[in-house]
């Protein structure tokens, strides 16, 4: 199984991705620049955190115009297993590919420490061999997740949160969102699953070095569920 | 011409920053203010399009791109020069 991070003028987490796909998944990786249209070498896609095209107009708003995002489309709708992390996230929510949008944090304050998730749905590609909450950092000023009421039933009711803002203890409370997310949503996916989009990062948890390394368990998790046929082209 | 787009944060999604700005003037003794709302200016230069087209085209632009209706109202203005 191999993985393509992508690397759009700005990013700066595409090497921590992809060190953890290597050392810690032990999947092969390779980069892919933000202007390459041949997605046929990869079976699972990173959009990772940074700031591409320096957050101009909206975060995430001209990385859309980047020649790979119509074939991270068309690789979405084919089933292929797709996750944007941190603004990552923001793309996927600019280009349509996931719905609602995110604001400047309720606090206005950039936030930069670790967040407990609660894994809200522990049945998707991304999330199969997640425990129940996870440990992941959050480094963003625009991560306030708003959708609007029809979208949010929607996505409460078909099971498309995949992690909420917690506590310690895994209980959801108004203390433990950090940014006013509604329903401290932290994470959501697609109607079909294979498309996942989550402010913290993972990635930064993955290795005992690090935390806990619970982060890693989201890559576990996709990748079983590649391997058993469960997501993907 | 002149295509200028106003972007503000849409009525009833929260505005942190609408907030902040409404606190900050009423410490400086501006008692009278009420909701505050910051948005954007956004001014595109069009050439060879008459004001009912370039009114369209924003509109056009606005909705592609300038803002996220998502989240975001805008309205389009356009003025010579």
């Amino acid at each position: 199984m191999r993985f393509g991070v992508v690397t759009f003028p700005g990013s700066n987490c595409d090497h921590d991705a992809y060190h953890v796909i290597k050392n810690v998944a032990q999947r092969e990786a390779t980069f892919l620049w933000h202007k390459e249209t041949d997605l046929s070498g990869v079976d699972a896609i990173v959009l990772p955190g940074g700031f591409s095209y320096g957050d101009s107009l909206r975060c995430g708003a001209i990385a859309r115009f980047s020649p790979i995002m119509d074939e991270v489309r068309k690789f979405a709708d084919a089933g292929g297993p797709v996750i944007g992390i941190c603004n990552g996230f923001q793309v996927l929510t600019e280009a349509g590919l996931l719905p609602g949008a995110m604001l400047r944090n309720q606090g206005l304050t950039f936030i930069c420490e670790d967040a407990y998730l609660q894994v809200a749905n522990g049945h998707l590609p991304w999330t199969g061999l997640c425990p129940e909450t996870i440990v992941a950092p959050i480094a963003h000023h625009d991560g306030c997740y708003y959708a609007d009421a029809d979208t949010l039933a929607r996505l409460e009711g078909e099971g498309q949160v995949a992690f909420r803002y917690c506590d310690r203890s895994g209980e959801v409370t108004e203390a433990s969102n950090p940014n006013g997310s509604l329903n401290s949503i932290a994470g959501i996916t697609n109607a079909r699953g294979n498309v996942l989009g989550m402010m913290p990062h993972p990635e930064r948890n993955a290795e005992a070095e690090l935390g806990d390394a619970s982060g890693a368990w989201v890559f576990r998790s996709v990748v079983k569920a590649f391997l058993e046929g469960e997501v993907g082209r | 011409m002149r295509i200028r787009v106003h972007v503000t944060p849409r009525v009833g999604v929260l505005d942190p920053q609408g907030k902040a700005v409404g606190g900050g003037l009423r410490s400086l003794g501006f008692v009278e203010v009420g909701e505050v709302r910051v948005g954007r200016v956004i001014d595109v230069v069009v050439t060879g399009l008459s004001e009912e087209q370039a009114l369209a085209r924003g509109t056009e632009m606005a909705q592609r791109l300038l803002a996220n209706e998502v989240v975001e109202d805008f309205d389009v203005h356009v003025t010579a020069g």
